[in-house]
């Protein structure tokens, strides 16, 4: 056995044995430092003779180049070993929560949302958004919508009313969103589509009653749109609100001031103990009145009724949401508590869209 | 209005079923409520007798029957009831029935270890009256076996329309026969009343004191009646519509309302004293009337006197004092007319619903005045006796004629349906009008009982209401070739952003009362008269608001009572600040409670705290922004309204002018005023007071602009006195040089060891954002000291070594 046999046996076994980088580099400068082991063996190639150095120098070379390899990867085992460890004790236990995203526990009203449904259907077929004073004037609120003085069909509102000023009047808080139909028809000209959300008020309180609540009218005037017009508008309207492909609807006479002749709109469903379907089932469930706007009404916004025609309708937000959401009572739409909000809202980034759906 | 089937068909020869009668009553606007038929939900309880009823081995006071129901196989029943007794016949129901007083459907039971298999019942509990003190004590002769409520003539149903107020002449049962008739569903049965031949002059003179609220009214004498009671078919259909029979003169007058719309009155004569007038109260007037009540009177009111006193409210009520009484020989029958207004202003000042009322009030068929007299006096000379006189009229029962000059092509523009003109006509004439011509436009005359009909569009109603709504076909209404823009104005995009801002922001949408308690509206700054309701349903909701805080302040604590103290909600609304229009405003309010902080609510391993005025301030500054305020244009300045606590508020302006809004800790005294604990924050911002954004002309965004040189940031840390605001060392940092300084941030503030009592430090990195060329580091340290000369000049700082 060669010196260079032996040495290059001990200097591995020196490569292999060490633990740690310290101790390889010890072992590095031992074999390749200055005044190493393998450095000595290269400087005697100077003091060779060329036939010598043609046997010796690959021998030695090789064995350099063996030991820089080994030493190399005994680096990059020591160094993966010793991450290891540090990860070992680098732990965190995941299963700790994290703080809710607060864009999942946010909500939305559901009064806000179907205000958002019913503006995005309506805006697509061009009804634009009019809006009001929730403190009206006799006037506007009865008087010009043809409810005439001490006539029987104002009690049916039961109205909350201020004090009466030095003058007599005395201004009330809107029982219908009605009035915005003749702020509309007073401040622009036909033809006019708009629809008209917002917070109505009658001093009613039970089961089923509140005294504030809200209310979407709409409101078409032209010279041509008639009763059939209104029919489809509806249709089209109930079946992209309660998002089935058909709802099949009944329209009975009935009786308001401002529309004639008027009707009350009652839609097929199926009643159960938990939810109403659409589209299906035995029941009608009333759920809007509309009509013709009466002559008088356009006459007392200056438009002529032989040229002007046109309808209105109205119903209940907090219904129809309660209607296509499955709330039971109407009182907890008021209460602010937490816990119906959370189960009944909607998460902010849920917005009605009629490409992505009016809920998902 | 209610009336029976029965009675219907005494107005109308109709061989059509009772659901086809309901369906049309609704489908042309007689909307039906309710139909109640007893014969069917009664059905399974039938007459029987008690064979034997011996004492109950183990009960005093039960009793153990045996009852013949009529099937051959006597069925043992046990009884409670005292008067139950061998031999009486009653009424049985056998297991499985539904028993309606009592709730419960009959099962075999052992009652005190005896079996019973039925149940013998009261009407209490067949929920014909109150009646409890004993079972159904039937005549001998009632056939066993037999239904009890088709014995009892209770299997008659009862119909319920929803009338609306525009058609009086359906609140008799004839003006309902004459619409279903027009609507095919039968003959219409009218013949014209009879007149009675009166023997004498009517005794008792009336004179009309104020015509404006009586413009006609009849009265006849009655001599020799023998009041008493009504016969059983008229009782039996009072008692179906929920009326209580009382004697033949008075139920009289109530059929005449149910069954023509026309509402009498009866005077006993013998109480009158002389002649009668119609006038207007006199204050300080009063009259004790049917009800039992005594109204006080004014001039607003119209009334009947006689010699002496107020005898009856005109349409309303009639007096006590001169009402007839199983007594009554002489009766002055009363058929009048009564200005509709003055009747519904009196009913409401009143508080008295009558069934006159109701019908007077929406205006009764004025040609019906004296023939509704004529049959009233028929039916009290066939159900009394006794002699009549003549009639005495008072003013006029003329009606004025309405003629509507019609075009026919009416129908089709308003309702997009065409009907012929053969159509109209039948329709309208069935319904009692009668129309002339045969051109384009017709004449239509408008019956006397229809007030309701004014013009073009109310004939149109008529036509397509009979021959249904259903005929109208769905019509496409397009939307037109206009461009598609958005609908929505500012402040709605506005209110909506907001919404969503704050949702995202993890806090829940409440929607709070419009009204507040007035002790909460003064404290935030309101409590104006004319912002105070003159009838609030409560005490506490009774003033419009001035603010959403109240009622978020509110819900919070109702939550916290609830078990759910940390909550975060918000409202976006309106405020008001005056009565007119534009004193409405919309504001964007929320309030966090206890840990309801932006960054997560409620306790957590990574960290707690209760919430803060920069949970409020955060919350503030990011609904203004999502709703469009310009960020570099608002200011913070500490303090705010008297409902903040003083030293950890603040207010969002854009220039002292223009207060965009509030931000922090509510006052405690506020807290206290509220019933409210803490700690609580809250915000309020109008969207209103937002800037409108100027217009562009197109939708592109300004060029990016990328400087190709590094950025450098420095830090420094300034010494101040503690009253120095950070907002001001900031701003002093950035006017050093607008365009180079790119942003400056506060990232520490610090009071405590090795900083002077009564100073703090706080610490900024200063960002330099270079566009021409790389900077020296003599250039930055010249912009550092000018920053450091600056800040010292104008907060005293100094740079901490």
């Amino acid at each position: 056995m060669t010196d260079i046999t032996t040495l290059e046996i001990d200097t591995m076994d020196a490569v292999a044995a060490a633990g740690d980088e310290a101790a390889l580099e010890a072992v590095r400068v031992a074999a390749l430092g200055k005044s190493g082991s393998v450095s000595a063996l290269l400087k005697t190639l100077g003091g060779m003779t060329p036939e010598q150095r043609k046997e010796q120098g690959p021998l030695i070379n090789g064995l350099k180049e063996r030991v820089t390899a080994a030493l190399a990867a005994r680096r990059d085992a020591l160094k993966g070993a010793a991450l290891d460890a540090r990860l070992n004790t680098e732990t965190v236990d995941v299963t700790l929560p994290v703080r809710e995203t607060p864009a999942e526990t946010g909500r939305i009203h559901p009064v806000s949302q179907v205000i958002d449904e019913l503006t995005t259907i309506f805006a697509d077929m061009g009804f634009a958004v009019a809006e009001g004073p929730d403190i009206e004037t006799d006037d506007l609120n009865f008087t010009m919508l043809n409810f005439p003085e001490g006539h029987p069909a104002r009690e049916m509102h039961d109205t909350f009313y201020f004090n009466p000023k030095p003058d007599g009047t005395r201004m009330l808080l809107r029982t219908h969103t009605s009035p915005v139909q003749i702020r509309t028809m007073l401040s622009q000209k036909p033809p006019i589509r708009v629809i008209i959300p917002g917070r109505t008020y009658r001093s009613d309180s039970d089961q089923t009653h509140t005294p504030m609540f809200h209310q979407v009218e709409g409101l078409v005037i032209d010279k041509g749109s008639h009763l059939g017009h209104l029919k489809w508008i509806l249709q089209e309207f109930c079946k992209a609100f309660f998002e089935v492909d058909n709802v099949k609807m009944r329209f009975r006479p009935s009786y308001f001031p401002f529309t004639e002749p008027s009707l009350e709109v009652d839609i097929q469903c199926r009643k159960s103990k938990d939810e109403v379907r659409f589209g299906e089932g035995e029941d009608w469930l009333e759920i809007l009145g509309c009509g013709m706007v009466h002559p008088n009404v356009l006459r007392n916004c200056g438009l002529d009724p032989d040229e002007y025609q046109g309808f209105a309708w109205g119903m209940g937000i907090d219904r129809i949401a309660m209607l296509k959401y499955g709330m039971p009572d109407l009182r907890p739409f008021f209460e602010a508590d937490v816990r119906w909000l959370s189960h009944y809202g909607f998460r902010p980034l849920d917005f009605p869209t009629l490409a992505g759906g009016l809920s998902t | 209005m209610k009336f029976t089937l029965a009675w219907l068909r005494e107005h109308l020869d109709t061989a059509e079923p009772l659901d086809a009668l309901a369906r049309t009553l609704t489908m042309i606007g007689l909307e039906v409520e309710a139909i109640e038929d007893k014969g069917k939900a009664l059905g399974a309880f039938t007459i029987a007798r008690v064979i034997e009823a011996k004492q109950h081995p183990n009960a005093d006071r039960l009793r153990v029957c045996i009852v013949d129901t009529g099937t051959g196989e006597p069925v043992q029943v046990v009884c409670g009831a005292p008067n139950a007794r061998t031999g009486m016949t009653g009424v049985f129901s056998p297991p499985g029935t539904y028993i309606p007083g009592k709730k419960i459907t009959l099962g075999v039971g052992t009652i005190r270890g005896v079996e019973s298999r039925g149940m013998l019942v009261s009407e209490a509990e067949m929920e014909l009256s109150d009646d409890h003190d004993g079972i159904i004590d039937l005549p001998a002769d009632a056939p066993i076996g037999e239904s009890y409520a088709k014995w009892a003539g209770l299997d008659d149903p009862v119909i319920e329309i929803n009338l609306t107020p525009n058609r009086p002449d359906c609140a008799g049962v004839h003006g309902i026969a004459r619409d279903l008739a027009a609507a095919d569903m039968g003959k219409f049965i009218d013949p014209a009343p009879k007149p009675v031949r009166g023997t004498f002059p009517c005794p008792v003179a009336v004179t009309i004191e104020a015509p404006e609220l009586c413009p006609g009214f009849a009265l006849r004498l009655v001599r020799g009646a023998k009041n008493g009671p009504s016969p059983a078919w008229l009782q039996k259909r009072l008692i179906a519509i929920g009326l209580r029979p009382i004697n033949a003169l008075v139920d009289i007058t109530n059929f005449m309302t149910f069954d023509r719309g026309r509402p009498l009155h009866v005077f006993d004569a013998a109480k009158v004293h002389g002649n009668l007038t119609v006038r207007r109260a006199k204050a300080g007037e009063s009259l004790l009337a049917l009800d039992g009540r005594i109204y006080p009177l004014d001039e607003s009111v119209c009334v009947i006197a006689d010699n002496k006193a107020v005898e009856s409210l005109s349409g309303i009520m009639g007096g006590e004092e001169t009402g007839c009484s199983a007594a009554t020989t002489d009766v002055l029958i009363e058929s009048a007319l009564w200005t509709p207004l003055n009747i519904a202003q009196t009913g409401r000042k009143l508080g008295i619903n009558s069934d006159a009322r109701y019908r007077f009030e929406r205006g009764v068929d004025p040609a019906f005045m004296v023939p509704g007299l004529e049959l009233a006096t028929q039916m009290v000379l066939d159900f009394c006796g006794g002699t009549p006189s003549e009639i005495l009229v008072a003013g006029s029962a003329h009606a004025e004629d309405r003629i509507i000059e019609f075009p026919v092509a009416e129908v089709k523009r308003l309702s997009g349906l065409d009907v012929p003109l053969p159509e109209t006509k039948r329709v309208l004439t069935h319904l009692g009008f009668f129309v002339a011509g045969t051109g384009e436009t017709v004449k239509v005359a408008v019956p006397s009982w229809r007030p309701d009909i004014e013009g073009k569009a109310d004939i149109v109603e008529e036509v397509v209401r009979i021959i249904g709504v259903d005929r109208v076909p769905p019509t496409p209404f397009p939307r037109g070739d206009d461009a598609r823009k958005p609908v929505l104005t500012m402040p709605q995009v506005r209110t909506r952003r907001a919404k969503r801002a704050l949702a995202a922001r993890g806090m829940v949408e409440a929607v709070t009362w419009s009204f507040i308690g007035k002790a909460q509206a003064e404290l935030f700054g309101s409590g104006s008269a004319a912002l105070a309701l003159a009838n609030p349903i409560a005490a506490d909701l009774s003033d419009m608001r001035p603010s959403l805080i109240p009622g978020l302040v509110a819900s919070a604590q109702k939550n916290a009572d609830r078990g759910f103290p940390d909550v975060a909600l918000f409202e976006v609304g309106q405020v008001f600040r005056g009565d007119q229009p534009q004193d409405q405003l919309i504001a964007a309010s929320g309030v966090r409670r206890a840990l309801a902080k932006a960054a997560g609510i409620g306790r957590h391993w990574s960290g707690n705290g209760e919430v803060d005025a920069f949970d409020a301030k955060a919350d503030a500054l990011s609904v203004l922004m999502a709703a469009g305020a310009p960020p570099q244009a608002m200011q913070v300045v500490p303090g705010g309204p008297a409902w903040l606590h003083p030293g950890r508020s603040g207010t969002i302006q854009i220039g002292p002018q223009n207060v965009l809004g509030y931000f922090g800790e509510l006052h405690p005294r506020a807290l206290q005023a509220l019933d409210a604990t803490g700690p609580l924050v809250v915000f309020e911002v109008m969207l209103d007071r937002i800037p409108e954004p100027k217009a562009k002309p197109t939708r592109a965004k300004p060029a990016l602009e990328l400087s190709a040189f590094q950025p450098v940031t420095r830090d420094f840390a300034f010494t101040v006195d503690r009253a120095v605001k950070a907002g001001d060392i900031v701003r002093a940092t950035q006017n050093v040089d607008r365009k180079l300084i790119a942003n400056v941030t506060v990232f520490d503030v610090y009071e405590g060891a090795n900083i002077e009592t009564g100073k703090k430090s706080i610490a900024i990195a200063v960002t330099l954002q270079p566009r021409e060329k790389t900077m020296t580091d003599e250039e930055i340290d010249a912009v550092a000291k000018k920053i450091i000369a600056e800040v010292g000049k104008r907060t005293g700082g100094v740079l901490r070594g």
